[in-house]
């Protein structure tokens, strides 16, 4: 039986990530207007999920991650309303988000949340997966930069988020360095010791070009939830594109329930025009991808690149020999600034 | 010379560490350590060190505090039974100093506010949190030259030094802590972000401080201060180092500090629960040189003692 067959009339649900992964892209600059024409246009072109809050999610407003240009309560009281068929999801990290601020966004009409870890800390997660079922949302467990985990040890954390009460565990590819046979060894781990109403979600990033490639070789092994974006509008080299995700979903018979040409419409005439840079593959956003690192480091790599003189390269390498992880954007700067006293271009304060 | 005799509750990392720093003091003395574990590797080991212990919970300790002399207790256990044990040691005149994230006392941090509290003779203060150890002292050094409208703190933090309790409790964590930068650091707002790193080795506690001030600061008053600031904390934290900053943009002065631990107990990287060892000692030796002084005399403190239907 070839691969096509196999997958012929899969379902699976997509969840739009450009107005959340896609505001780290905008360094959080979002418009309430350009929030609501994206998901009106995501709502008819029948995308059944949309994350929609600060690109660190729930708590993110802050010197370390930067303020957007509105609270997550205003840009979810502006978008729930407009949604004809779509559900509106929120992401939470604990350790910057709380359950004060879930119950606030689940007031604000968010049904789904990410609760979402780095890919070795489940055990963080307790307190917040069981509060968003108990608030009686659709919750999944999210293990960040599962690259930096082995298939079993990763499969063990994902089986700690279900006994919390997740109702679906989440591979995350943050650095966008996985290949297909990295996501297919953890989708299979998770597969094998999950209960089989458990669903397996995979959100990649689209660092070495692999994100569409990715999700499909997690649909083989089992998921059934894939993370995209329209235009890709993401971190790094942006999540996977949903519309070319979609069209290849289309040849090969795998359902997502959304309208392709309605996709690439808003592709190219919603999300592009709003890119503040080309969301792409380029020189520092692939070296995200070969060295492992953090995706939404990008443009603070960028930024202390040019405040410091180190190239946002040389940042990136060392802050992935660092294994700095998700969360740490404040050691880009610091490591910059070591860099830079080591080439002479700084002086220390106390010498 | 004379010295102030303690209790250790708790004897988990945080408490068997304590012997170590209290041993080293020239004015306290251990001299009891409190478990619920008989065979727990903590009570073998302060047995070892010369130290009484009970494996009965604080209520084993109670009818030798008085015939022991015990004036001190440091609580290491969590903040669901610390409320218990300090009403019960209190009782007996026994001050106590507060690990737990229970806070049912004045948040104390030793270079901030310590001298206010023992001169107020409280009876029970906490230490807040390992992250507010670490940041608050460069918050104040900041907030004592200039308004500070907004501060913000990201302290990185080694996963194997992070215990079960934590973990399960992070949002207390953050409440805690932010709380703390404001009653005590001194800024109007305070927000506290914890990450949790798996790298092997592990990597030294990381935190960042950033704080916004109302004018335009002026770098060379507050980079003095802080300086300043780090010399006071380094008295009792030996590993408490600046590596980068104080940078300016604007109004927002951003600090890169690293907190190395003595490698007493807990391993060097562990410095997170070595500033909450290190700062609690520090705090016992305040109250403890007051005492000796004559200054300070603890008195039994009773609280009513409520029974579950009062509480439900």
């Amino acid at each position: 039986m070839s691969q096509d067959q196999s997958l012929q009339g899969r379902k699976i649900i997509i969840h739009d990530m450009c107005l959340r992964d896609g505001m780290h892209a905008k360094r959080e600059q979002m418009s309430i207007a350009q929030m609501v024409s994206v998901a009106t246009a995501l709502d008819d072109a029948g995308v059944p999920l949309i994350q929609v809050t600060h690109g660190a999610g729930l708590g993110g407003n802050s010197l370390q991650h930067g303020f957007a240009l509105h609270s997550n309560e205003e840009y979810l009281q502006a978008v729930v309303p407009k949604m004809k068929q779509a559900k509106v999801s929120v992401l939470l990290i604990p350790g910057l988000g709380t359950m004060k601020e879930l119950q606030s966004a689940y007031d604000c009409g968010a049904r789904s949340v990410h609760v979402a870890t780095h890919c070795t800390e489940a055990d963080t997660s307790p307190q917040h997966i069981a509060f968003a079922r108990k608030l009686g949302m659709d919750t999944s467990g999210f293990l960040m930069m599962a690259h930096l985990n082995t298939p079993d040890k990763l499969a063990q954390q994902g089986k700690l988020m279900e006994s919390y009460g997740a109702q679906t565990i989440y591979i995350t590819d943050s650095a966008g360095y996985m290949l297909p046979a990295d996501v297919k060894s953890r989708v299979a781990a998770l597969r094998a010791v999950l209960k089989p109403e458990t669903e397996i979600g995979f959100h990649g990033h689209h660092n070495l070009g692999m994100g569409v490639a990715n999700s499909i070789a997690a649909i083989e092994e089992g998921a059934s939830r894939i993370d995209a974006s329209v235009a890709g509008l993401g971190a790094g080299a942006g999540n996977t594109p949903l519309e070319v995700f979609v069209a290849v979903c289309e040849r090969m018979g795998i359902e997502t329930g959304c309208d392709l040409f309605k996709l690439m419409d808003m592709a190219e005439d919603i999300v592009v025009p709003l890119m503040e840079h080309m969301v792409r593959v380029d020189r520092a956003s692939l070296t995200l991808g070969y060295a492992g690192v953090y995706s939404t480091f990008l443009l603070h790599a960028k930024r202390a690149s040019e405040r410091f003189g180190i190239p946002t390269r040389d940042i990136l390498v060392e802050l992935g020999r660092q294994k700095m992880i998700g969360g740490q954007e404040d050691m880009i700067v610091d490591t910059a600034m070591t860099m830079a006293k080591e080439r002479g271009l700084l002086q220390d304060v106390t010498a | 010379m004379k010295k102030i005799k303690c209790a250790l509750i708790g004897s988990g990392n945080i408490g068997t560490d304590l012997i170590y720093k209290i041993q080293r003091s020239t004015i306290l003395e251990p001299v009891w350590m409190v478990g619920i574990d008989p065979e727990s590797e903590g009570l073998a080991r302060a047995r070892g060190m010369g130290l009484k212990t009970t494996s009965a919970g604080v209520d084993g300790l109670l009818p030798h505090v008085l015939a022991d002399g015990i004036q001190i207790a440091f609580d290491a256990t969590s903040a669901y039974v610390h409320a218990e044990n300090s009403r019960k040691l209190n009782e007996l005149g026994v001050l106590m100093i507060d690990l737990t994230p229970a806070a049912i006392g004045p948040l104390c941090v030793p270079t901030v506010n310590l001298r206010e509290q023992a001169d107020k003779g409280e009876m029970n203060v906490n230490m807040i949190s390992c992250a507010g150890q670490a940041t608050i002292p460069i918050v104040y050094a900041v907030s004592r030259i200039q308004g500070v409208e907004y501060a913000e703190i990201i302290a990185s933090l080694s996963s194997v030094s992070i215990g079960p309790g934590t973990r399960a409790n992070l949002d207390e964590f953050t409440y805690t802590t932010s709380n703390a930068i404001k009653v005590v650091g001194g800024a109007r707002k305070g927000k506290a972000l914890a990450i949790i790193n798996p790298a092997e080795p592990p990597m030294l506690m990381r935190n960042t401080i950033y704080c916004l001030t109302d004018e335009t600061p002026d770098q060379a008053k507050i980079t003095e201060s802080i300086l300043k600031m780090i010399t006071e904390v380094q008295k009792y934290v030996p590993g408490y180092r600046l590596v980068n900053g104080p940078i300016f943009d604007g109004n927002k002065v951003s600090v890169f500090m690293e907190v190395a631990g003595l490698g007493d107990y807990l391993p060097r990287y562990a410095g997170n629960l070595d500033i909450m060892t290190a700062a609690a000692t520090r705090t016992a030796e305040m109250f403890a040189e007051q005492i000796l002084a004559g200054k300070l005399t603890l008195t039994p403190k009773l609280t009513p003692n409520l029974t579950a239907t009062e509480i439900a």
